[in-house]
């Protein structure tokens, strides 16, 4: 599940990213209320791509990144919440290396 | 009298950067981490700004509008592309997790990171080399840019050794006081006031010449087929390749990366993410807009000038010309700070540490590098006194030399079998290729001085150096091909070697995020 939530957002960032540029508008000179139309396709796509990002933040920050949280990263406790914040453990893992 | 205004406007600016600098050393623990770092404490809105204004210096001024008024307002997609959404999506997959990884292990620089994962000192050496040679040369343009920008500001009265060294010795001062902190605050009252100047400006200059209507209806006389989006400059590959190549390469700027180490806290980490977008399109939709607008608008930009000091010099007043002149070269400044500060940390910790003495205690690690800012900066400085063209051409290309690095990186970080041989070979090989075809003239003459030796092999050797290293291939430039390279050569070398017994795989999936 967490696999395909993950997947999700991927193409979800690729869209994002495919149409900041609205290739759809190659050529066109239209102008709507001052400024050309491809421009405020582009200020619009970037409100959404913020927007976007807000509700990636809430719901689903930490896919793909913390250990747990997508099933992919290994054996960790999957307790994907804030480190330690202190840490510096730098050799406390050395023993306890996995392949 | 603007001259007066001008000059006073920036000496102002500089006090109280410096004044902000001290509060920020009275604050300061005397450790590299809090030197570098501000120690992991930065705020949503120091670091969201921090970033913003040294991702966006004298060029969202100066060379961006120009480039909209010679070629058409497209810039600003290539911009909101690059800054707005792969900037973003970097600073979450690859921004994010460097952040957990330093708090977790206390990571300062990128090639500690590396070279800690793959227990090697040679690769975290090598991480810090290629970062010290693109970023020295770009130091030196920024010096280059502030010494030239005084002396025309100043009609010569400030010469432009007197004003490159003026500008050296203030940001010595600043950074060695200030640290991190300092300048992270800095940054965000001049990323600030980069978005209110520039909205004041617009406004002012459209009020004066009746609307964007009518700056748009004249832009569209003045020069038919600026308005419509693409052309022979903007060919959908070179806007890839540069939005592509650029917005990597921005994510491993040594004054860039290390910000993703500085948040204080994941929610800050979140927030910043979010508003990013909104804050680039704020920015550069007008600074290029009237750019693109006064092409139109009939002003005179002098041959080889910036069209933005003299789009203000003729719809506002003087002093607000000046103030924003100022902001501008402030800008610039604000950048070249946060480099020499990273520049430094390279040194220091991935180079003098490792390879000179290991046993540097905290306290002498941060004097090391308040005295790593002066060599670098002073060495940058006597660089931009000769101006030699190879590191021009060095500094000019920086941006897409750093990106040769992120993929190697990335797939360091999100592919466990990812080895100290893959990483290396890819980015060695990624960087050869890429700095291959910027010096392919050099490779060339090499070849014909040593014609005696190679005999009839000269000339075939030189079809393939000139066939293999070019410019750009079918529209896509050298930049995105050599990322290409570095991540077929990590991922295909990863796949054939297998890992080095010190290898940590661990820490970058199990080890962090798990007490």
């Amino acid at each position: 599940m967490r696999r395909l939530e993950l997947w999700s957002w991927i193409a979800i960032g690729i869209v994002l990213s495919a149409l900041a540029i609205p290739w759809f508008l190659w050529g066109s000179a239209t102008v709507v209320a001052g400024l050309p139309l491809w421009l405020w396709w582009h200020v619009g796509w970037m409100l959404l791509a913020s927007i976007v990002f807000w509700v990636f933040a809430r719901r689903a920050w930490g896919i793909g990144v913390e250990p747990g949280r997508d099933g992919s990263a290994g054996k960790s406790s999957g307790t994907a919440g804030e480190p330690t914040g202190t840490g510096r453990n730098r050799d406390a893992s050395v023993g306890g290396e996995r392949r | 009298m603007s001259l007066r205004l001008q000059l006073g406007i920036i000496v102002g600016y500089l006090l109280l950067a410096l004044s902000i600098g001290v509060v920020a050393y009275r604050l300061t623990d005397r450790t590299a981490e809090d030197f570098y770092l501000a120690s992991r404490t930065l705020g949503t809105v120091v670091l969201l700004f921090t970033t913003f204004a040294t991702l966006l210096s004298a060029f969202t001024f100066f060379a961006g509008p120009n480039i909209a008024y010679h070629q058409g307002p497209e810039w600003i997609l290539v911009m909101g592309l690059m800054d707005g959404i792969i900037f973003a999506i970097l600073w979450y997959a690859i921004g994010y997790k460097q952040w957990l990884l330093g708090q977790q292990y206390g990571f300062v620089t990128l090639g500690e990171m590396l070279g800690d994962r793959f227990g090697s000192r040679r690769l975290r050496g090598l991480v810090a080399g290629v970062s010290l040679l693109w970023l020295f040369p770009y130091v030196m343009l920024q010096q280059v840019g502030a010494g030239t920008a005084l002396q025309a500001l100043t009609e010569g009265a400030v010469p432009y050794a007197v004003g490159a060294g003026l500008i050296t010795a203030f940001m010595i001062l600043y950074v060695v006081v200030a640290g991190m902190r300092g300048i992270a605050w800095t940054d965000t009252l001049q990323g600030a006031f980069m978005l209110v100047t520039t909205w004041i400006a617009t406004i002012w200059v459209l009020a004066v010449v009746g609307g964007p209507g009518v700056a748009t209806g004249a832009l569209e006389s003045e020069a038919a087929g600026h308005l419509a989006l693409g052309g022979d400059f903007y060919t959908p590959q070179w806007m890839l390749s540069t939005a592509i190549v650029i917005g990597f390469g921005v994510a491993m700027f040594p004054q860039v990366n290390q910000r993703f180490f500085a948040a204080g806290s994941k929610t800050v980490l979140k927030r910043s993410f979010a508003l990013w977008p909104i804050l680039c399109v704020l920015l550069f939709v007008p600074a290029f807009m009237l750019g693109a607008w006064a092409r139109g608008l009939d002003v005179a930009v002098p041959e080889g000038g910036n069209v933005l000091p003299a789009v203000l010099a003729e719809f506002t007043p003087v002093w607000f010309a000046a103030l924003v002149i100022a902001g501008a070269m402030a800008a610039m400044m604000s950048s070249s700070d946060s480099m020499l500060l990273s520049g430094s940390s390279y040194f220091t910790r991935d180079l003098y540490r490792p390879f000179v003495d290991r046993s540097l205690s905290d306290r002498r690690e941060d004097l090391l590098a308040r005295v790593g800012v002066v060599v670098f900066a002073t060495a940058a400085f006597a660089a931009s006194l000769v101006t030699p063209a190879t590191l021009f051409e060095l500094g000019d290309a920086a941006f897409s030399g750093f990106a040769q690095l992120a993929l190697p990186v990335g797939v360091a970080l999100y592919w466990r079998r990812t080895t100290r041989a893959g990483i290396t070979a890819g980015i060695v090989g990624s960087q050869a290729f890429y700095l291959s075809t910027l010096f392919v003239d050099s490779l060339v003459g090499a070849i014909e001085f040593l014609t005696p030796l190679l005999g009839g092999l000269a000339p075939a050797l030189v079809t393939v150096v000139t066939t293999v290293f070019q410019g750009t291939y079918a529209g896509w430039t050298a930049g995105i091909v050599g990322m290409a390279i570095g991540l077929v050569v990590t991922v295909g070398v990863s796949f054939v070697t297998r890992p080095a017994a010190d290898e940590r795989r661990a820490i970058y999936f199990d080890g962090f995020g798990a007490d």
